[in-house]
């Protein structure tokens, strides 16, 4: 019997020294070269069961690229991805591959090996097709099938618009604020997701005859009688209304939501102020953040790169609870971000000026599980002790943004304030109008967001088709 | 997009643009604001939409020269286009026959005021309007006010206009020569605005106040403008920006709105410093 001999790890990449990094805003991660990326897709079984593929929520023909990288068909390797997934290079960096895909690959079940790094090669394969200078655009019919309007341009809205395009639809973006992209534009840090990648892809999105009416606020510059003109509808305006935990302090000059720290860093690069850019950001030396998140990781990270000299992080449950993507708290822990388990801030206390100077927390312990099947934790009695911060920066999660929703009160929410919709094609309870993303299923992820739209996709032609047929 | 098509000095540091945003003439409401950026690289900041011509799709924005972005608003021509114009963003004002109302507008905040009265004029109400400055000069749209009002009252800190003192004289005077007032609204420089509060209390006068505090995106998704409002945390840019003005924290306004005082000075002084001379503004 002829034995598989695979490298046990997976092929190292080259990443900025946590160092050096710790005070740049430059990408972390710095990807393959041609010959590390095929060396790590024959790392590749191409078993017959391909359990990655069930594992990533849009079914990439994963052992289908990385073959075709294999062979050093990088223009097959692309074109597989794109025909998936309209957002590679993104994916490639954020997705939370331990869950999904690369959770489930055979290689990583083989004792004492590390699954095949497919997000690496994802975002090696779309990197090289873009510096390739020859970004394939497919053919796109020139017989419109009808119009749709798409509200928010988030990974939801950009998925479904450019599906539709494909098919034929002139499809128009309506986006609230001066730049697509939503969450990956304004939160994601450009250490993590540099900003030109994005707006790569979103150029493709448009080269594909995406509309994109920016500064469109639906509800505000547009009504909801002036939307429903357009064949469909599909919302994807995402949770993009932070929430804060309401404690004594909270509007104390130095507390920040992570949405507020991360948008003026990000959208509004507050990093390159005062030369590259007019909005400002508070540099706090001492600085805590509350959650463990992916929010949090970028948040404490962003605060370090602004040169604070220590960072914390409280988090109110323990380290096997945190949702963050593991390959970002690893990076947080080089950097030299602390971490406080079973913490949590009580009250926030200031000077006379009304500027933060401390946090007041309490110890937490694990009690019995709550609704989430976590162990829910619980303040341990006089266990209150004070941390020395003049930054706080809560990311405790996100709510819907409610713009559009008053605007459009037909439409049926959850109890927990989101839109209902069907999970196989995002149909609201109201006819043409569908949604997804995280304005259905509250703050989600990339790809999750990215699958419903290509789902909606799928319906709304659907739809629109036989809407046509009737008529 | 987002053509100058008119520009006008109104007062020193204080200009009048007409500026072409259809989407937003079109849909725009007494008491609403659009999210302004100058340039590229430039912050979002918030401005009240004085008046909306829905037939040439054009806005009127009335602002006051303060910083970094209004200076480089304020050098702009005709012709120039601003690089964003987003709204309209925010409620609009609660218009309705009120009965007597009173409208209190101080410096800038005369242009916030102005549509506003117009709309309460335009249903019935009776219109008595204070205007207050430190000086003459500063008292901005006085003569579109009178043609709006019923009663113009003007203040002034010198007395060089009007009555010589504060926007609080003007409505305790209305008051005391037995004057009943339905809702007063105040609109101003945040100190004035808390005072009117304060004494449209005790004179059991109901006020409305449109806060100021510092916005980032103006569509309620990062927190930046939110203030205490009685008991609750509100975000001026959704919830508001008009408020009952009993029920306001204003220190916390106030405190909020100095966030940024170091870095405001540094932005602007980089700003001349590239520029040149700046004072005749
Ligand atoms: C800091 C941060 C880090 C994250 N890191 C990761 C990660 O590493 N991996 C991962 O998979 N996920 C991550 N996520 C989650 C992920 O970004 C979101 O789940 C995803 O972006 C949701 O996509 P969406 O299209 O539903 O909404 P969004 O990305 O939120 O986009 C919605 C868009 O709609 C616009 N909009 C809202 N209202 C209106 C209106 N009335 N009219 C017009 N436009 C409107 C908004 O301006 C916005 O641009 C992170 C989220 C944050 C905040
Ligand atoms: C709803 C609303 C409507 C407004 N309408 C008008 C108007 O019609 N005319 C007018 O002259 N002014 C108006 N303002 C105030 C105006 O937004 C600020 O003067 C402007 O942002 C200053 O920017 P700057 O860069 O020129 O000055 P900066 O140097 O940035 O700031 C100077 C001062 O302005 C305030 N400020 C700074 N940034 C902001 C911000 N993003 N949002 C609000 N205030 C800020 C602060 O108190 C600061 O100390 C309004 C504010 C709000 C919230
Ligand atoms: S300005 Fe961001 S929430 Fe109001």
């Amino acid at each position: 019997m002829a034995v598989i001999k695979i490298p046990n790890n997976k092929t190292p990449i080259k990443e900025q020294d946590p160092k050096v990094r710790a005070h740049n805003f430059k990408e972390v991660v710095l990807g393959y070269s041609l010959e590390e990326a095929v060396a790590e897709a024959n790392r590749c079984l191409q078993c017959v069961n391909q359990p990655c593929v069930a594992g990533c929520p849009v079914n990439i023909d994963i052992p289908g690229f990385i073959l075709a990288l294999k062979n050093r068909d990088l223009p097959k390797s692309a074109e597989i991805l794109k025909s998936y997934n309209n957002l590679p290079a993104v994916c490639g960096r954020v997705c939370p591959q331990e869950s999904q895909c690369e959770g489930r690959c055979t290689v990583g079940k083989m004792k004492a090996h590390e699954p095949v790094a497919i997000g690496k090669l994802e975002r090696f394969v779309a990197d090289w097709e873009a510096s390739s200078g020859d970004v394939k655009i497919p053919e796109i019919p020139t017989q419109k099938r009808g119009k749709v309007a798409v509200i928010g341009a988030g990974p939801a809205g950009l998925t479904v618009a450019a599906d539709l395009a494909k098919m034929g639809y002139e499809v128009k973006i309506f986006e609230a604020l001066h730049a697509a992209g939503g969450v990956l534009m304004y939160g994601i840090p450009e250490f993590r997701l540099p900003k030109s990648i994005v707006e790569r892809e979103i150029n493709f999105i448009r080269s594909l005859g995406v509309e994109i009416d920016t500064d469109s606020i639906v509800g505000r510059s547009i009504t909801i009688s002036e939307i429903k003109k357009f064949d469909a509808i599909f919302i994807g305006t995402g949770a993009g209304t932070p929430s804060f935990m309401n404690i004594p302090g909270t509007n104390l000059n130095g507390v920040y939501s992570a949405s507020e720290f991360l948008t003026r860093i990000n959208l509004m690069h507050a990093y390159e102020f005062p030369y590259q850019s007019d909005t400002p950001v508070r540099l706090g030396k001492h600085v805590v953040v509350v959650g463990a998140g992916n929010v949090a990781m970028d948040a404490s990270r962003s605060a370090l790169r602004l040169g604070a000299e220590n960072v914390k992080i409280v988090y109110r449950r323990s380290e096997a609870e945190m949702p963050a993507r593991i390959e970002e708290y690893h990076h947080a822990i080089e950097e030299g971000i602390e971490f406080h388990w079973l913490t949590n801030p009580i009250a926030y206390i200031g000077d006379d000026k009304g500027n933060l100077t401390a946090v007041k927390c309490i110890k937490m312990e694990l009690g019995e599980p709550d609704a989430s099947g976590r162990r829910r934790p619980v303040p341990i009695q006089n266990s209150e002790f004070t941390i020395e911060a003049d930054m706080v920066v809560e990311a405790i999660g996100q709510t819907s943004n409610k713009v559009l929703l008053s605007a459009f009160p037909e439409l049926k929410l959850t109890s927990h304030g989101y839109i209902e919709a069907d999970p196989q094609t995002g149909q609201t309870s109201v006819e043409g109008v569908y949604a997804g993303g995280d304005i259905v299923t509250g703050a989600a992820t990339v790809i999750l967001a990215m699958g419903a739209g290509k789902k909606s996709a799928v319906a709304i032609d659907e739809y629109v088709r036989s809407k046509k047929i009737s008529k | 997009m987002f053509e100058i098509t008119s520009k006008e000095k109104i007062a020193t540091k204080e200009y009048e643009f007409w500026v072409k945003a259809p989407q937003v003439a079109s849909h725009a409401k007494p008491g609403q604001f659009v999210i302004v950026r100058t340039s590229q690289n430039g912050e979002r900041i918030p401005l009240t939409i004085a008046d909306a011509n829905v037939e040439t799709g054009e806005i009127r924005l009335i602002f006051q020269a303060v910083g970094k972005t209004t200076y480089e608003f304020a050098t702009m021509k005709v012709g120039d286009s601003l690089q964003d114009v987003a709204g309209p963003l925010g409620h609009p004002s609660e218009i309705k026959k009120y009965g007597t109302v009173l409208m209190v507008g101080g410096g800038v905040g005369i242009a916030a005021i102005l549509p506003i009265l117009k709309a309460l004029k335009g249903v019935g109400n009776r219109v008595i309007t204070i205007l207050g400055g430190r000086s003459a000069d500063l008292v901005i749209l006085k003569d579109e006010c009178e043609r709006n009002s019923d009663e113009l009252i003007v203040t002034t800190d010198d007395g060089s206009m009007g009555m010589k003192g504060v926007v609080t004289d003007g409505m305790k005077a209305l008051v005391k020569r037995g004057e009943k007032i339905d809702q007063a609204w105040s609109i101003g420089p945040t100190i004035m605005m808390k005072f009117s509060a304060y004494t449209a209390k005790d004179l059991g006068i109901p006020i409305f106040v449109s806060l100021n505090p510092i916005m980032v995106d103006g569509t309620g998704m990062c927190g930046a403008c939110r203030v205490t409002v009685g008991k609750n945390i509100r975000f001026a840019c959704v919830d508001g920006p008009e408020f009952d003005g009993y029920e306001v924290n204003w220190d916390e306004v106030m405190n909020r709105l100095r966030q940024y005082k170091d870095q405001e000075k540094i932005s602007l002084e980089n700003y001349i410093a590239k520029v040149g001379d700046l004072s005749w503004l």
